[in-house]
Protein backbone atom coordinates (compact mmCIF):
# COMPACT_ATOMS: atom_id res chain seq x y z
CA UNK A 1 0.00 0.00 0.00
CA UNK A 2 1.48 3.28 -1.13
CA UNK A 3 0.51 6.75 0.05
CA UNK A 4 -1.29 7.34 -3.23
CA UNK A 5 -3.47 4.27 -2.69
CA UNK A 6 -4.46 5.46 0.78
CA UNK A 7 -5.33 8.78 -0.84
CA UNK A 8 -7.62 6.98 -3.31
CA UNK A 9 -9.37 5.15 -0.45
CA UNK A 10 -9.76 8.43 1.40
CA UNK A 11 -11.32 9.84 -1.78
CA UNK A 12 -13.80 6.93 -1.87
CA UNK A 13 -14.83 7.71 1.71
CA UNK A 14 -15.01 11.50 1.51
CA UNK A 15 -16.63 11.82 -1.93
CA UNK A 16 -19.34 9.27 -1.07
CA UNK A 17 -20.19 10.93 2.24
CA UNK A 18 -20.09 14.50 0.90
CA UNK A 19 -21.98 13.63 -2.29
CA UNK A 20 -24.73 11.77 -0.46
CA UNK A 21 -25.30 14.51 2.07
CA UNK A 22 -25.37 17.27 -0.57
CA UNK A 23 -27.86 15.25 -2.64
CA UNK A 24 -30.16 14.67 0.31
CA UNK A 25 -29.90 18.32 1.36
CA UNK A 26 -30.79 19.43 -2.17
CA UNK A 27 -33.60 16.93 -2.58
CA UNK A 28 -35.22 18.18 0.62
CA UNK A 29 -35.32 21.64 -0.94
CA UNK A 30 -36.79 20.50 -4.24
CA UNK A 31 -39.42 18.26 -2.67
CA UNK A 32 -40.86 14.90 -3.60
CA UNK A 33 -40.55 13.42 -7.06
CA UNK A 34 -43.34 11.11 -8.16
CA UNK A 35 -43.62 8.87 -11.18
CA UNK A 36 -46.37 11.12 -12.58
CA UNK A 37 -44.17 14.20 -12.39
CA UNK A 38 -40.87 13.03 -13.79
CA UNK A 39 -40.04 16.55 -14.95
CA UNK A 40 -39.35 17.16 -11.27
CA UNK A 41 -36.05 15.37 -11.81
CA UNK A 42 -34.93 18.08 -14.24
CA UNK A 43 -35.84 20.77 -11.72
CA UNK A 44 -33.93 18.85 -9.06
CA UNK A 45 -30.74 18.75 -11.14
CA UNK A 46 -30.91 22.55 -11.47
CA UNK A 47 -30.64 22.84 -7.69
CA UNK A 48 -26.98 23.72 -6.95
CA UNK A 49 -26.77 21.29 -4.00
CA UNK A 50 -28.01 18.44 -6.18
CA UNK A 51 -25.65 19.42 -9.02
CA UNK A 52 -22.60 19.54 -6.76
CA UNK A 53 -23.74 16.29 -5.14
CA UNK A 54 -23.85 14.58 -8.54
CA UNK A 55 -20.35 15.85 -9.39
CA UNK A 56 -19.05 14.53 -6.05
CA UNK A 57 -20.71 11.16 -6.63
CA UNK A 58 -19.01 10.97 -10.04
CA UNK A 59 -15.71 11.63 -8.25
CA UNK A 60 -16.65 8.88 -5.81
CA UNK A 61 -17.31 6.49 -8.70
CA UNK A 62 -13.94 7.29 -10.30
CA UNK A 63 -12.01 6.70 -7.09
CA UNK A 64 -14.08 3.56 -6.34
CA UNK A 65 -13.19 2.13 -9.77
CA UNK A 66 -9.57 3.14 -9.22
CA UNK A 67 -9.46 1.31 -5.88
CA UNK A 68 -11.16 -1.80 -7.32
CA UNK A 69 -8.45 -2.01 -9.99
CA UNK A 70 -5.82 -2.88 -7.35
CA UNK A 71 -7.75 -4.06 -4.30
CA UNK A 72 -10.38 -6.67 -3.37
CA UNK A 73 -14.05 -5.73 -3.24
CA UNK A 74 -14.13 -6.90 0.39
CA UNK A 75 -11.18 -4.58 1.10
CA UNK A 76 -12.65 -1.47 -0.53
CA UNK A 77 -16.23 -1.79 0.74
CA UNK A 78 -15.46 -1.19 4.44
CA UNK A 79 -13.72 2.01 3.34
CA UNK A 80 -17.00 3.20 1.83
CA UNK A 81 -18.74 2.51 5.14
CA UNK A 82 -16.29 4.84 6.89
CA UNK A 83 -18.26 7.61 5.18
CA UNK A 84 -21.17 7.01 7.57
CA UNK A 85 -18.77 7.54 10.47
CA UNK A 86 -17.48 10.71 8.84
CA UNK A 87 -21.03 12.06 8.44
CA UNK A 88 -21.84 11.36 12.10
CA UNK A 89 -18.64 13.10 13.23
CA UNK A 90 -19.41 16.10 11.02
CA UNK A 91 -22.93 16.20 12.49
CA UNK A 92 -21.53 16.15 16.02
CA UNK A 93 -18.54 18.48 15.80
CA UNK A 94 -19.30 20.82 12.89
CA UNK A 95 -23.10 21.04 13.09
CA UNK A 96 -23.24 20.45 16.87
CA UNK A 97 -26.05 17.93 16.53
CA UNK A 98 -26.81 15.36 19.18
CA UNK A 99 -25.34 11.88 18.51
CA UNK A 100 -27.09 9.18 20.56
CA UNK A 101 -25.15 6.45 22.41
CA UNK A 102 -26.48 3.83 19.98
CA UNK A 103 -25.00 5.82 17.09
CA UNK A 104 -21.66 6.06 18.88
CA UNK A 105 -21.81 2.27 19.19
CA UNK A 106 -22.48 2.07 15.44
CA UNK A 107 -19.47 4.33 14.79
CA UNK A 108 -17.32 2.07 16.97
CA UNK A 109 -18.49 -1.09 15.17
CA UNK A 110 -17.83 0.33 11.69
CA UNK A 111 -14.41 1.68 12.72
CA UNK A 112 -13.55 -1.68 14.25
CA UNK A 113 -14.59 -3.50 11.08
CA UNK A 114 -12.51 -1.17 8.92
CA UNK A 115 -9.52 -1.67 11.23
CA UNK A 116 -9.89 -5.44 10.95
CA UNK A 117 -9.76 -5.36 7.15
CA UNK A 118 -7.11 -2.66 6.86
CA UNK A 119 -4.56 -4.76 8.74
CA UNK A 120 -4.86 -7.58 6.18
CA UNK A 121 -3.68 -7.68 2.57
CA UNK A 122 -5.42 -5.43 0.04
CA UNK A 123 -5.49 -7.99 -2.76
CA UNK A 124 -6.12 -11.72 -2.49
CA UNK A 125 -7.98 -12.52 -5.71
CA UNK A 126 -6.11 -13.82 -8.69
CA UNK A 127 -8.39 -12.66 -11.45
CA UNK A 128 -6.17 -10.31 -13.39
CA UNK A 129 -6.76 -12.18 -16.61
CA UNK A 130 -9.37 -14.81 -17.26
CA UNK A 131 -6.85 -17.03 -19.02
CA UNK A 132 -4.93 -17.68 -15.82
CA UNK A 133 -6.38 -20.66 -13.97
CA UNK A 134 -7.12 -20.06 -10.32
CA UNK A 135 -4.45 -21.73 -8.25
CA UNK A 136 -5.34 -21.98 -4.60
CA UNK A 137 -1.82 -23.10 -3.75
CA UNK A 138 -0.46 -19.63 -4.47
CA UNK A 139 -3.16 -17.83 -2.59
CA UNK A 140 -1.06 -17.38 0.54
CA UNK A 141 1.82 -15.74 -1.28
CA UNK A 142 -0.36 -13.47 -3.31
CA UNK A 143 -1.30 -10.96 -0.65
CA UNK A 144 2.28 -10.14 0.12
CA UNK A 145 3.40 -9.91 -3.50
CA UNK A 146 0.40 -7.96 -4.64
CA UNK A 147 1.01 -5.31 -2.03
CA UNK A 148 4.41 -4.67 -3.51
CA UNK A 149 2.69 -4.40 -6.84
CA UNK A 150 4.97 -6.98 -8.39
CA UNK A 151 3.02 -9.71 -10.16
CA UNK A 152 -0.24 -8.00 -10.92
CA UNK A 153 1.02 -5.53 -13.44
CA UNK A 154 3.33 -7.87 -15.28
CA UNK A 155 0.64 -9.42 -17.42
CA UNK A 156 -1.29 -6.29 -18.26
CA UNK A 157 -1.12 -6.03 -22.02
CA UNK A 158 -0.94 -2.50 -23.29
CA UNK A 159 -3.82 -1.62 -25.59
CA UNK A 160 -3.93 1.07 -28.24
CA UNK A 161 -0.18 1.43 -28.59
CA UNK A 162 -0.77 4.44 -30.81
CA UNK A 163 -1.03 6.69 -27.79
CA UNK A 164 1.94 5.24 -25.98
CA UNK A 165 4.59 7.81 -25.24
CA UNK B 1 -48.64 -7.87 3.22
CA UNK B 2 -47.16 -4.41 3.09
CA UNK B 3 -44.19 -5.76 5.04
CA UNK B 4 -43.65 -8.53 2.51
CA UNK B 5 -43.63 -5.93 -0.27
CA UNK B 6 -41.08 -3.81 1.57
CA UNK B 7 -38.76 -6.74 2.21
CA UNK B 8 -39.17 -7.91 -1.38
CA UNK B 9 -38.12 -4.45 -2.52
CA UNK B 10 -35.14 -4.50 -0.15
CA UNK B 11 -34.04 -7.88 -1.51
CA UNK B 12 -34.26 -6.59 -5.10
CA UNK B 13 -32.09 -3.60 -4.15
CA UNK B 14 -29.55 -5.84 -2.38
CA UNK B 15 -29.44 -8.31 -5.27
CA UNK B 16 -28.95 -5.60 -7.89
CA UNK B 17 -26.21 -3.81 -5.96
CA UNK B 18 -24.32 -7.02 -5.17
CA UNK B 19 -24.45 -8.00 -8.86
CA UNK B 20 -23.29 -4.49 -9.79
CA UNK B 21 -20.42 -4.45 -7.28
CA UNK B 22 -19.18 -7.89 -8.34
CA UNK B 23 -19.32 -7.02 -12.06
CA UNK B 24 -17.53 -3.69 -11.53
CA UNK B 25 -14.87 -5.33 -9.35
CA UNK B 26 -14.32 -8.00 -11.98
CA UNK B 27 -14.17 -5.40 -14.76
CA UNK B 28 -11.53 -3.39 -12.92
CA UNK B 29 -9.47 -6.50 -12.17
CA UNK B 30 -9.52 -7.24 -15.90
CA UNK B 31 -8.47 -3.66 -16.66
CA UNK B 32 -5.62 -3.97 -14.16
CA UNK B 33 -3.99 -1.45 -11.83
CA UNK B 34 -4.94 1.90 -13.36
CA UNK B 35 -1.94 3.75 -11.87
CA UNK B 36 0.39 1.32 -13.59
CA UNK B 37 -1.55 1.41 -16.85
CA UNK B 38 -1.69 5.21 -16.80
CA UNK B 39 2.06 5.46 -16.25
CA UNK B 40 2.80 3.00 -19.03
CA UNK B 41 0.25 3.84 -21.68
CA UNK B 42 -1.36 7.15 -20.76
CA UNK B 43 -4.79 8.27 -19.66
CA UNK B 44 -6.47 7.41 -22.93
CA UNK B 45 -5.49 3.76 -22.58
CA UNK B 46 -7.11 3.67 -19.14
CA UNK B 47 -10.35 5.23 -20.36
CA UNK B 48 -10.64 3.13 -23.50
CA UNK B 49 -9.86 -0.06 -21.60
CA UNK B 50 -12.52 0.61 -18.98
CA UNK B 51 -15.16 1.70 -21.51
CA UNK B 52 -14.31 -1.28 -23.71
CA UNK B 53 -14.99 -3.76 -20.91
CA UNK B 54 -18.45 -5.40 -21.17
CA UNK B 55 -18.52 -6.22 -17.45
CA UNK B 56 -18.17 -2.51 -16.73
CA UNK B 57 -21.35 -1.71 -18.65
CA UNK B 58 -23.26 -4.59 -17.12
CA UNK B 59 -22.08 -3.45 -13.70
CA UNK B 60 -23.16 0.15 -14.26
CA UNK B 61 -26.54 -1.10 -15.53
CA UNK B 62 -27.00 -3.22 -12.41
CA UNK B 63 -26.02 -0.24 -10.23
CA UNK B 64 -28.59 1.93 -12.00
CA UNK B 65 -31.21 -0.80 -11.45
CA UNK B 66 -30.24 -0.88 -7.77
CA UNK B 67 -30.56 2.89 -7.52
CA UNK B 68 -34.02 3.02 -9.09
CA UNK B 69 -35.31 0.01 -7.17
CA UNK B 70 -34.10 1.74 -4.01
CA UNK B 71 -36.18 4.78 -4.96
CA UNK B 72 -39.23 2.54 -5.39
CA UNK B 73 -38.57 0.63 -2.18
CA UNK B 74 -38.22 3.93 -0.32
CA UNK B 75 -41.62 5.01 -1.56
CA UNK B 76 -43.23 1.75 -0.31
CA UNK B 77 -41.56 1.35 3.02
CA UNK B 78 -40.20 3.34 5.93
CA UNK B 79 -36.93 5.11 5.13
CA UNK B 80 -35.57 4.11 8.54
CA UNK B 81 -36.06 0.44 7.64
CA UNK B 82 -35.32 0.33 3.91
CA UNK B 83 -32.09 2.36 3.73
CA UNK B 84 -30.12 0.69 6.56
CA UNK B 85 -31.47 -2.80 5.79
CA UNK B 86 -30.48 -2.52 2.14
CA UNK B 87 -27.04 -1.07 2.97
CA UNK B 88 -26.13 -3.62 5.62
CA UNK B 89 -27.46 -6.66 3.73
CA UNK B 90 -25.44 -5.49 0.72
CA UNK B 91 -22.26 -5.69 2.82
CA UNK B 92 -23.04 -9.27 3.85
CA UNK B 93 -24.13 -10.28 0.35
CA UNK B 94 -20.97 -8.79 -1.14
CA UNK B 95 -18.77 -10.81 1.20
CA UNK B 96 -20.44 -14.03 -0.02
CA UNK B 97 -20.38 -12.96 -3.67
CA UNK B 98 -16.74 -11.82 -3.55
CA UNK B 99 -15.73 -15.19 -2.15
CA UNK B 100 -17.76 -17.21 -4.67
CA UNK B 101 -17.45 -15.18 -7.87
CA UNK B 102 -14.26 -13.14 -7.43
CA UNK B 103 -12.29 -15.84 -5.54
CA UNK B 104 -11.27 -13.36 -2.89
CA UNK B 105 -9.91 -14.90 0.27
CA UNK B 106 -12.64 -13.83 2.66
CA UNK B 107 -11.00 -15.02 5.86
CA UNK B 108 -12.33 -14.75 9.40
CA UNK B 109 -10.98 -11.22 9.69
CA UNK B 110 -13.06 -10.07 6.70
CA UNK B 111 -16.20 -11.91 7.82
CA UNK B 112 -15.99 -10.23 11.21
CA UNK B 113 -15.48 -6.90 9.46
CA UNK B 114 -18.52 -7.43 7.19
CA UNK B 115 -20.73 -8.28 10.18
CA UNK B 116 -19.39 -5.36 12.28
CA UNK B 117 -19.90 -2.89 9.44
CA UNK B 118 -23.40 -4.22 8.69
CA UNK B 119 -24.38 -3.92 12.37
CA UNK B 120 -22.80 -0.48 12.62
CA UNK B 121 -24.71 0.80 9.58
CA UNK B 122 -28.01 -0.36 11.15
CA UNK B 123 -27.18 1.37 14.45
CA UNK B 124 -26.11 4.62 12.76
CA UNK B 125 -29.36 4.81 10.79
CA UNK B 126 -31.54 4.01 13.80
Amino acid sequence: MTFRKYLVLAGVTVFAAAGDSMLSHGMKQTGKISLHHLQGIILAVLNPWVAVGIVLLLAFFASYMNALSWADLTYVLPATSLGYVLLALVARFALHEQVSPLRWLGIALISGGVGFVARGPALTSKEYSESLPFDSGQGKLLGKNARNGAPAEEDVPVVSSGVRR
Amino acid sequence: MKNAHTWGGILVVVFASVVGDVLLARAMKQVGDVHELWRRAGAWAVVSRILGNPNFFLGVTAMAAAFFSLLFALSWGEVSLVAPAAASLTFIGNAFAAKIFLHEKVDRRRWIAAVLVAAGVVLLAG
